[in-house]
């Protein structure tokens, strides 16, 4: 596809629509982050920026940009970790981040519609002022809602609460022609023909435009009390996570982690975690209305995890001790990055019984591939990230290393009736991965579909399914 | 080494409701927890127990569910416990709380080493540790943020003053009045919690202290007259700049200097 290149037409164009010089960023006033996201090592740099402020704003660029064949790329908080958000065909980038406002909490539908660049963590602290909750709780917590909902993020809580998916009921979307039209609505059922609100959701910004996000809450828990369980070996810790599973208790977490990751994040946090008296733990978390409740709930998994082998099992019941325990989980990713010169991820999901033999696996690659490969994740739901790292490599000694290495996880993934994310999505750095893992037909229909939405492709081309 | 570590119930959160007509605290229903500060004071205990051998126990003074704050001692490895607990020990000030607590000490025994936490998170005086030693004659150290050197006759530790940092050592017996992050606090064991599920807890009342005297305790003891009780203000002010970036730079390096940040 042959993409218009934007010139002073163009841009005279989008100031007339953008009243605010400010909002526009063009040529070397582009921040170097715009060029890329927080991992994937895919760069590009937009020609020109625009912080948009209004579904209308970003109508009227789109439709341009649909009549005159420039590529546009959609961008939120930019924490992404594969490239979605990087803009291959450079054009025209819209930066969601201004939109960040509440519009409605509806506490008789309990709904919360917001516009896409509010954060996360705005989102959360905002629900929970009232006494409600918004499950989904993935790590990031300054990515945008509008992000969550292109990746289909999924979190810490998804092994009792699902998955963004699970709490999107609504969208406003502008599509690449530049229509405004919404997915979905406040209801709580649906079958009124295909699921289009479903097909947004996880399209990373290939779709559509998401503009308005109405989601479902639940009422706040009152109370969560974590278990952190120390474990002699990382074996005896992840054999027990099906048996977990099996046993019918439904902690909202299923987290593994190991000593090594433990002290990276205390070095990051400068903070000390409470305990280290072993090299592997799960941490457990369970949320409820009273602590008899809660206690109940998780006494006879304290009683399996002894018996597993577990070193004991430590109870954390106040805000300090969550605090000293889930802000390091929540830092891993950062410390991980800061104790190397360059890292590469993998986010596969495994079925759940799994989840066992595929971190051993990852334990074992270590030494059969010659690089440093650390692991951490949410056990519960077979979502593991491992992380590769370059350290003092040389580049092509790392470019080697590391693609055997992918190679031989996706593959062992592929075997345990796995997928290649399981949160953070394709964009433009697994697409080779999705390509391998995925039959043909289904990459056809998925291209297919992009084709009905997006003709000329020119909303984040070169991503997903796409070469 | 027989260690006692003074620990106290405190609500949960600063949103304490006030009654608006008797101007008391409502603590009922209230969420608890023990003092923050006291889980250092308790880890540090554990610590120099591992090191020394001996015992650590615990002593804490309030109303019989404040009998929780003790069994989560023993389930993070105290050994035993004891609560001075009656009615006529109610309304205490610092003053009559400290001679309170001095008083079940001296009918509990011996010990050679004392620690507090710094302060509550509900009264929040940091004068309690102190007064006690004052009671027993020991002598004591507040604000202990560091152990240098811990010995068979006595310990030496780093006292953090608002300018600099004093050394200290002192001489067993002594009381220690620690800060937090001088050790992380380990987490309650499941383990050790069902192991100490039945374990009694030693009840001290007034008839069982030396001095039996009722006007030393509780609202007699107390020479504070507390006027008034209401929730603190919250402070959500807020300052914006607009300046060039130079000036911008310094003025927030000012602040953060203001603020002790750097």
């Amino acid at each position: 596809m042959e993409y218009k290149k934007l010139d002073k037409v163009d841009i005279s164009y989008i100031k007339s629509i953008i009243p605010d010089e400010e909002r526009i960023l063009i040529g070397d006033f582009i921040n170097e982050e715009y060029s890329h996201d927080e991992l994937s090592g895919t760069s590009s740099y937009p020609d020109i920026v625009v912080k948009a402020k209004s579904t209308e704003e970003i109508s009227k660029i789109m439709k341009y940009a649909y009549e005159h064949v420039i590529p546009v790329t959609p961008r939120g908080a930019g924490t992404g970790l594969v490239g979605s958000s990087v803009a291959m065909e450079h054009g025209i980038m819209i930066d969601t981040t201004l939109m960040n406002h509440v519009l409605e909490l509806d506490e008789d539908n309990l709904t919360i519609t917001v516009e896409p660049g509010v954060l996360l963590m705005e989102l959360s602290a905002f629900v929970e002022e009232h006494d409600l909750f918004y499950p989904p709780d993935p790590g990031e917590k300054s990515a945008t809602i509008g992000g969550n909902i292109s990746t289909n993020a999924g979190g810490m809580r998804a092994v009792k609460y699902g998955v963004t998916r699970d709490y999107v009921r609504g969208l406003e979307v502008v599509l690449p022609n530049g229509e405004i039209t919404e997915f979905g609505g406040k209801v709580v059922k649906n079958s009124s023909g295909y699921a289009l609100k479903d097909l947004m959701i996880g399209s990373e910004g290939t779709l559509g435009f998401i503009t308005k996000a109405t989601l479902k809450l639940i009422p706040r828990p009152k109370m969560v009390i974590s278990l952190l369980i120390p474990f002699p070996t990382l074996d005896h810790a992840i054999n027990t996570v099906p048996l977990i599973v099996k046993s019918k208790t439904i902690p909202t977490a299923i987290e593994f982690m190991q000593r090594e990751v433990i002290i990276d994040a205390e070095q990051y946090l400068g903070k000390a975690f409470p305990d280290k008296q072993s090299d592997a733990y799960l941490l457990l978390k369970f949320d409820g209305n009273s602590i008899e409740e809660i206690e109940k709930a998780y006494d006879s998994v304290a009683k399996l995890c002894l018996e597993q082998g577990a070193l004991d099992v430590l109870i954390s019941d106040t805000e300090e001790r969550e605090d000293s325990i889930w802000k390091a989980r929540g830092a891993f990713l950062e410390a991980i990055k800061g104790s190397t010169t360059y890292m590469d991820e993998v986010d596969m999901v495994v079925p759940r019984s799994s989840v066992n033999e595929m971190v051993t696996y990852l334990h074992s690659l270590q030494k059969e591939c010659e690089l440093r490969i650390k692991s951490f994740g949410h056990a519960g739901d077979g979502n593991l990230h491992a992380y590769m790292l370059k350290d003092d490599l040389s580049d092509e000694e790392w470019e080697k290393r590391m693609s055997k290495a992918m190679e031989k996880v996706y593959d062992k993934a592929r075997k345990l009736g796995g997928q290649v994310s399981g949160e953070h999505g394709i964009g433009f750095a697994k697409k080779p991965y999705l390509r391998e893992s995925l039959p043909e037909v289904n990459l056809i229909l998925m291209n297919g579909i992009k084709k009905v939405f997006d003709p000329n492709n020119i909303l984040n081309p070169h991503k997903i399914a796409q070469m | 080494m027989k260690i006692l570590v003074c620990i106290k119930q405190v609500p949960d959160s600063n949103k304490v409701e006030v009654d608006p007509v008797t101007g008391v605290l409502k603590r009922d229903g209230a969420a608890s927890k023990m003092n923050p500060y006291d889980l250092y004071a308790i880890e540090t205990a554990l610590r120099i127990k591992e090191k020394t051998g001996g015992l650590v126990d615990v002593i804490s003074m309030g109303p019989p569910q404040a009998m929780q704050v003790i069994k989560e001692a023993f389930s993070m490895g105290a050994d035993h416990g004891t609560l001075l607990s009656d009615r006529r020990f109610g309304g205490a000030d610092v003053l009559a709380t400290s001679y309170t607590l001095a008083q079940g000490i001296k009918a509990m025994g011996e010990y050679d080493l004392i620690l507090c936490g710094k302060q509550t998170t509900d009264g929040d005086t940091a004068q309690v540790g102190p007064e006690i030693a004052e009671w027993l004659s020991l002598p004591s150290v507040s604000n202990v943020v560091r152990i240098r050197k811990l010995e068979e006759d006595g310990i030496t530790v780093d006292m953090d003053l608002p300018d600099e940092v004093e050394v200290a050592k002192v001489k067993f017996p002594c009381l220690l009045a620690v800060d937090k992050d001088i050790f992380q606090p380990r987490l309650p064991s499941y383990v050790k919690k069902s192991e100490t599920k039945d374990r009694t807890i030693q009840i001290l009342t007034l008839d069982d202290m030396k001095d039996k005297d009722e006007m030393n305790y509780g609202l007699n003891g107390s020479p504070t007259q507390v006027q008034k009780i209401f929730p603190p203000e919250t402070n959500d002010k807020k300052e914006v700049w607009d300046e060039s970036e130079d000036v911008l730079a310094k003025k927030l390096f000012d602040k953060m200097e203001e603020l002790k940040f750097v």
